[in-house]
Parts: structure tokens; C-alpha cells; sequence
């Protein structure tokens, strides 16, 4: 953004006239209406950082407190570093249990539904067949869909499903991530797929490639940017999700960070081990708040691409 | 060559496909069956009662209350969020004092703002709850907000928050603008982006303030964006279930005043094993979304500006 307005150098014609001359008393009148504006508009900005930032911090330096502590002296720093509220939430609280079981669910969920989704963008963009727009708004028409609504059938789905058992399990719960994120995934690669240009494929074709290995060597590589955003995008969704597991995964061994946090913070109301639930949540965002530092770009863009549509 | 294409395609599409309809496709039917039954779960135990769940609703007051908050929050909340994401982002990119001889600059830092602003849609909304259920601890001096009302003196201000029935649901709506405003900023400042500078400079020259550059610049121009970012707000808004179930009183209280539909279902269903009338909430909440989609869409129309 910086960048933008810093590349819009031009007209200083134009701004020397601003303040010269004929049209002084409207130019005053602008240049303190301005100013007044600037201080309000400046503060309300910083205000607004306050607010949203204090809290996310609150809570970085609540984990280093006695659990005593945070909830009397909710502002204060902490006396001395409580480095044992992380152990106890990692162990005690099994944290560490559920960090493992997000990271093995969500680890398959993300390759599974990229993997998935980019396949499927892949042939609905580029591909002519009898029923190819039919089966594309199928899969748009599922962003549409209240989970809420969803989630009653899905459970006896689930549980009733021959042959492989998939409430609490791993597999299913990979399985329902891939498919509640199929919709925005294969939409967002069909349209991703139809920009890139059709010489190269082509070209591949001619020099012999096969249908799956002109895709797997020369579009998904093309498609990057694409998959990054999408990628981000569905590991941010899966890793926060939230009611799904709650329905879908009520095995306390096999609960997830989201749902385990949950279950604390409704168990312990406002006594018991607030320190540990401050380090839980901290460890919970740990991979979240990386993602976010490294590709701060990558992440913006990709979870407002949906709407810029 | 033919031949070779379509295996390529059914190969392609048949995993997909497979996933999508067992679990999205197939349950998105069963809803609209399952809530023609009484049913408590069990197996081959579902009674069929035709539209019996429907009218049950119509004249559930619990249901209805859920509803209206919900609708509340439908209007309030995406009307406050987008209009502080307007606001911020309108600052951040055109709201900043002329210099180095550009007429039109963002404020200094704004992708430092940015990125603060939208932290709260990359963590989970558990923790989300969590923290502002300590931030409306209803304790005069353990509580953050409280406290700090204190210290600056405003004693008075105080409250129970959530415990408060004339505010609480209020106070869960306060989290939801908070949580999303970030989303919209960023959102809308990459729309405002695409609009020529040269339009800006131009109003600026002939004299327009920067109420007036809002009014009748930036905000028709970037019109089809807020119809969008409306509609996604106003889905997040339909469901506010972790928000209501990890910090109200008593999930849904003081006295069912923050209780929402999603609560409501998830309660009937996976509480009550009421599951034939759970569902039947479920198609409701797709009529209101359905409904909401498309009166916004019907009446947020304008002419489209080509820029």
C-alpha cells in the first residue's frame, strides 16, 4: 500500500497551486478542517490498534502469570516469569496431545483438499464435457450451505458409515475438513486455472506429455501463487475450526486444539488454571501467528480473495 | 486422444466428487428429510410427522427469541463493521497530509495498522471468547474493562457485561464488529486501491472535502465490494454459536438473552437427541440466509460504474 501512494508522485503542479492564490480562503478554510480531521482520524486509528492489539498481548503475557494473578491483577505484569504454566498446559492440560492431533488432522486435510480442489479446478476450467457446469456449481453452490444445517445428517453419516469407522477418528475427521473446503477451493482454482495461458499446456501435450503429467509438471508449478493463497487460506480454516469437531469428534483422546481450549474454558469458569489456559493458547496460536508473520501478504490476500471476486 | 480425455477426467474429478456428495451433497438432502421425522437417533426409529417440527417452531417462543437476536444481530453488526472498515480503510489510504507533493497519501504506518487490525481473523474464535470473557469479568476490580473504567474514574460506567440482560447481547455483538473489522479494512482498502488516483485530485482541486470525496467517490465506486463484504458479514452473523456458548451466562443467558439459533440447534439436537426438530431449525436457518442473500442483493443494487 505504501508503495502505492509513494509511486503517485506527480502533479506537484497541481499542489503548489492548491496553496497559492485565488482560491486561498477555501484552501485555509480546507487546511485546518484537516488538520482537526487528521488528529481525530490519526487517533481513532491508533485507538483502534490499542484495541485489537492489547487483548492478543494480554493474553502473551497473562502465560507467564500466576493463575491468582491474572484474574485479580488482570493488567499487571507478571511478578516473576511462570515458565511452569506452558509445561502444566502442555502435559497436565494435554495440550501437547491435542497440538499433535490438529497437526496430524490438519496436516492431511490441507494436502488432501489442495491436492483435491486443484485437480478438480483443474478439469471444470479446462475441460469441455457434457455436465461440466452442473458439477461446478455443485461444488459452489456448497459455500451457500449453513453448516449448522449440515451437521445433524453429517453425524449419522459418520457414525453410520460401512465399513470404516469415522466419527472421532482421524480419517473422517481429514475426510470432512477436504470436503467443507472443496467449495471455495475448487472455485477459487477453476477461476485461478482459466488466467494461466493455454500455449504451455499445449505445448507439453504436443511433446507427448499425458493429460496427468502436463498437469502435475506444468500447471500445478504455474498455479503457485494461487495454491499458496488458497494453501494459507484452508490451513487457517481448518486449524481454527470449531463447530465441526465440536459434532464430529467428541473423543476426549482425540480432540483438537480448538475444541480442547473450549472445553477448559467452559469447565473452569472463573477459578482454576488460567495461567495454563493462557499458555494453551498461546501454544494453540503458535503455528497460526507464524503463518501470519512470514506471509502477512500472502494471508490478506487470500482470505479476502473470496470477496474481491 | 478422445479416449485418453475423458479417463483423465473421470480420474480427476471421481475422488472429489466422491467426498463432496457423501458428506456435503448427501447430508444437505437427508436435513430437509430428517426434519420431516421425530427422532431421537436411533437407527430405524424415526417417525415420520410431516411438517409436525415446523409448526412446533412457529410457535416455539424459545425459538423465535433465538431468531429475533440473531435478526438483531443480522442488522446491527454488519452495518457497525462495515462502516469502522470503511472508515479505517478510507484513513489509511486517502486520509493521510499531503506531502512530497502527492495530493492524495494513506496515513504513515498503514500496513503496520493493517496487519494489527486483522490479527483477530487468523486466531480461533475459541480464543477469542476466551479472552473477552475475561475482559468482561463482572468483577469491579478483577475484571479488565471494569477496572480499567475504574482507574480513569468512570466508576459508573461499570457493569456486569454479560451478566447485564439488557447488554449482554450487546456485549457479544461488541466481539463480533472487533473480530471482523480487520477483515473489511483490508478488504476495502484493496478495492480503494484500484480506484485512479486521478478521480481523487481532481475532486480535491475543485474543492471537495474529504466527507465529500467519501460520499461521492469512494463510496460509489466501491459499492459492489460492500454489497459483497454485506452478505458475508451478515452469514457470520446468523451464526455468533462459539461466541454465545463459551462466554454467556449459562450458554444463552442471563434468561435466554443471548441465546441465538445455532445454540438453539446444537442444543436440541446433541443435548436433547431431538434431532428430527434440530434439523427442521436447520433448514430455517437456510430460508433466513437464503432470504437475507437475496433482499441484499435486490435492494443494494445500483448501477455498476465502470472505472
Amino acid at each position: 500500500m505504501t508503495t502505492e501512494t509513494n509511486a503517485v508522485e506527480k502533479l506537484p503542479a497541481a499542489a503548489g497551486r492548491r496553496s497559492e492564490g485565488g482560491k486561498s480562503a477555501r484552501t485555509t478554510h480546507g487546511g485546518t478542517e484537516r488538520g482537526v480531521l487528521n488528529v481525530f482520524s490519526h487517533g481513532m486509528l491508533i485507538v483502534w490498534a490499542l484495541m485489537v492489539g492489547m487483548p492478543l498481548l494480554w493474553v502473551l503475557w497473562s502465560s507467564f502469570k500466576s493463575s491468582g494473578d491474572i484474574l485479580s491483577t488482570p493488567w499487571s505484569l507478571p511478578d516473576r516469569l511462570h515458565f511452569e504454566n506452558w509445561s502444566n498446559a502442555w502435559e497436565k492440560a494435554n495440550i501437547g496431545k491435542m497440538f499433535l492431533n490438529t497437526l496430524i488432522v490438519v496436516g492431511g486435510s490441507v494436502t488432501g483438499t489442495m491436492v483435491l480442489g486443484s485437480m478438480a479446478g483443474y478439469v471444470l476450467a479446462r475441460f469441455t464435457f457434457p455436465g461440466n457446469r452442473v458439477l461446478y456449481y455443485l461444488f459452489v453452490a456448497g459455500m451457500s450451505f449453513p453448516v449448522f444445517m449440515l451437521v445433524i445428517p453429517l453425524f449419522f453419516v459418520m457414525r453410520d458409515f460401512p465399513g470404516i469407522p469415522l466419527l472421532a477418528t482421524y480419517q473422517g475427521l481429514i475426510a470432512v475438513y477436504i470436503a467443507y473446503s472443496l467449495p471455495f477451493t475448487v472455485f477459487f482454482m477453476t477461476s485461478f486455472f482459466r488466467t494461466l495461458p493455454t500455449s504451455v499446456a499445449e505445448a507439453a501435450m504436443i511433446d507427448g506429455a499425458s493429460h496427468a503429467r502436463t498437469f502435475f509438471q506444468v500447471m500445478l508449478p504455474m498455479a503457485k501463487p494461487g495454491l499458496i493463497s488458497i494453501g494459507i487460506f484452508n490451513f487457517l480454516g481448518q486449524w481454527n475450526q470449531y463447530l465441526l469437531p465440536m459434532v464430529l469428534n467428541q473423543d476426549e483422546d482425540k480432540y483438537v486444539l480448538t475444541q480442547g481450549l473450549a472445553n477448559i474454558a467452559l469447565q473452569q469458569g472463573y477459578e482454576g488454571d488460567w495461567g495454563g489456559l493462557m499458555a494453551g493458547m498461546m501454544i494453540a496460536m503458535l503455528p497460526v501467528l507464524l503463518v501470519y508473520f512470514i506471509f502477512q501478504r500472502q494471508v490478506q490476500a487470500g482470505l479476502t480473495a473470496g470477496a474481491l471476486k | 486422444m478422445q479416449h485418453g480425455k475423458y479417463r483423465f477426467i473421470v480420474g480427476f474429478l471421481a475422488l472429489p466428487l466422491l467426498i463432496y456428495a457423501i458428506f456435503v451433497i448427501s447430508p444437505f438432502v437427508q436435513a430437509f428429510q430428517i426434519s420431516t421425522t421425530e427422532w431421537s437417533g436411533l437407527r430405524g426409529a424415526a417417525k415420520n410427522i410431516g411438517l409436525g417440527n415446523y409448526d412446533k417452531l412457529l410457535h416455539s417462543d424459545e425459538f423465535w427469541n433465538a431468531l429475533r437476536h440473531n435478526i438483531v444481530m443480522l442488522v446491527l453488526v454488519p452495518i457497525a463493521t462495515l462502516a469502522l472498515g470503511l472508515f479505517f480503510a478510507f484513513m489509511l489510504n486517502v486520509g493521510g497530509r499531503a506531502r512530497r507533493g502527492a495530493l492524495i497519501t494513506g496515513v504513515r504506518g498503514a500496513s503496520f495498522y493493517k496487519f494489527v487490525y486483522f490479527f483477530p481473523q487468523v486466531i480461533s474464535i475459541t480464543i477469542i471468547s476466551v479472552i473477552w470473557f475475561n475482559i468482561y469479568n463482572p468483577d469491579p476490580h478483577d475484571g479488565m474493562l471494569n477496572s480499567l473504567l475504574g482507574a480513569v474514574g468512570l466508576d459508573s460506567l461499570q457493569s456486569s457485561w454479560l451478566g447485564a440482560r439488557s447488554i449482554a447481547l450487546a456485549c457479544i455483538m461488541v466481539v463480533m464488529v472487533w473480530a471482523n473489522v480487520g477483515f473489511y479494512v483490508v478488504l476495502f482498502s484493496a478495492a480503494m486501491a484500484s480506484i485512479p488516483r486521478e478521480i481523487y485530485e481532481a475532486s480535491l482541486l475543485d474543492g471537495a472535502n474529504r466527507l465529500h470525496t467519501f460520499f461521492r467517490i469512494t463510496l460509489p465506486l466501491l459499492w459492489d465490494t460492500v454489497q459483497t463484504g454485506w452478505v458475508y458479514m451478515g452469514i457470520i452473523a446468523m451464526d455468533a454459536f462459539a461466541l454465545v456458548q463459551i462466554m454467556s451466562v449459562n450458554m444463552g443467558g442471563p434468561d435466554g438473552a443471548t441465546d441465538v439459533v445455532p445454540l438453539r440447534l446444537y442444543q436440541t439436537a446433541f443435548r436433547d437427541s431431538q434431532f428430527g426438530y434440530a434439523a427442521a431449525m436447520g433448514v430455517a436457518m437456510l430460508v433466513v440466509t437464503l432470504l437475507f442473500a437475496v433482499l441484499t442483493m435486490r435492494f443494494a443494487r445500483r448501477e455498476r460504474i465502470e472505472f
